[in-house]
């Protein structure tokens, strides 16, 4: 298979949301060769099976961890090194509320990798002139539109209704999925009297800790493109397990994960 | 994330052929992670990057090279007192940048033609 040929399948992959990892032999005899792991398939072959085999081990415990790494092996009893690189599938962002801030934060969570599904029950708001980066826009009520979409561990939600008869039924639902993020607009007030209906209804208090709301980095942000950068700017913070705030206040490596190495 | 460039398919689609570098490894601070990409065409167009442009210009210098010998190759990249004038990591770092054709199979290569 030509390196075109891989590079292709990849993008199929990734365009189907499905994990693949790419093995490249970067330094040492065969530079260039290439195993493609599928998750229930491996094409091409570095060396011989038993190496193929643990570069293949490898390149899935790679992709569960969502990391790129270049790591050695033997090829002949010659030092080899191969680049695995990771392509999990990308992260989920679920607005609800196809408002004002909605728009640009469709547009750039969708510039920043996100697969965009924006729901709302006012078709009127939820159109596809209005979202045009969106990858899915469902016109249903909140607990409908939550049964229709397959909220993971890599699912980041952000409820921007305003409104308490469309964000409550919302958030009272998404607390309880695996999503990583879920955010709320609102004043403080907005909020706190929103915390007291939740826990009237029965949300029960671990489920409300995992709420972010008032939703977004301490930013000051004013105009809808503002808001959306801050609440996105949570959303990487969140997904690198970091506070935000300044660098410049900070203390360690600047990108990634806070443990890493990558500086 | 994982990056794409959609400069890639537009030069594919014109018949060219590309070049692409990959960040595969990075030694303290650098200013791109693994995984970063630069890609560069047969006409002589450049995307991407694989540093803040410290080393861009030397990459691009390799991939054409990459692209006439059709073979790969491994760039090294980290500041040294001898490479204070030519190209380095400003931040003192070190990176290896891979660089491959993304050559078409053979039939698709005759079809192009």
């Amino acid at each position: 298979m030509s390196t075109a040929t891989f590079y292709d399948q990849v993008r199929t992959a990734v365009t189907n949301r499905v994990p693949v990892a790419l093995a490249t032999v970067v330094r040492g005899t065969s530079l260039g060769a290439k195993v493609l792991i599928l998750p229930d398939e491996v094409q091409g072959r570095i060396g011989d099976d038993a190496l193929t085999g643990q570069i293949t081990l490898d390149a899935r415990s790679l992709l569960r961890d969502e990391r790129s790494e270049t790591r050695p092996y033997e090829l002949n009893g010659e030092p080899i090194e191969i680049f695995i690189e990771s392509f999990p599938p990308p992260p989920l962002l679920v607005i609800f509320g196809a408002v004002h801030v909605a728009q640009p934060l469709s547009r750039l969570g969708k510039q920043l990798g996100f697969r965009v599904v924006v729901t709302d029950a006012r078709s009127p708001l939820a159109t596809a002139e209005r979202f045009p980066d969106a990858d899915e826009i469902i016109v249903a009520w909140p607990d409908d539109a939550l049964t229709q979409i397959d909220i993971a561990p890599t699912t980041f939600i952000a409820i921007l209704t305003h409104d308490p008869k469309f964000d409550e039924p919302a958030l009272s639902g998404a607390l309880t999925t695996e999503a990583r993020y879920i955010g709320a607009v609102g004043s403080r007030k907005t909020n706190e009297d929103r915390r007291e209906r939740l826990r009237a209804a029965g949300v029960d208090e671990a489920h409300l800790e995992r709420l972010h709301a008032p939703i977004g980095l301490n930013i000051g942000g004013e105009t809808p493109e503002e808001m959306a950068i801050s609440i996105l700017a949570e959303m990487i913070a969140v997904r690198h397990g970091r506070p935000g705030g300044q660098l410049s206040n900070a203390e360690g490596s600047i990108r990634g994960q806070v443990t890493s190495p990558v500086g | 994330m994982n990056e794409w460039l959609p400069e890639i398919d537009q030069w594919r689609a014109r018949g060219d052929q590309v070049a692409l570098a990959t960040v595969v490894k990075v030694e303290g601070s650098a200013p791109r992670p693994v995984g970063a990409r630069m890609a560069v065409s047969s006409s002589g167009e450049l995307a991407g990057s694989v540093s803040g442009g410290c080393v861009e210009t030397d990459v691009f210098t390799a991939a054409q090279e990459v692209l006439a010998s059709n073979e790969p190759k491994l760039l090294r990249y980290g500041i040294t007192d001898e490479m204070a004038w030519d190209v380095g990591l400003a931040c003192g770092g070190t990176i290896e940048v891979f660089v491959e054709p993304l050559s078409e199979p053979p039939g698709e290569k005759d079809r192009a033609r």
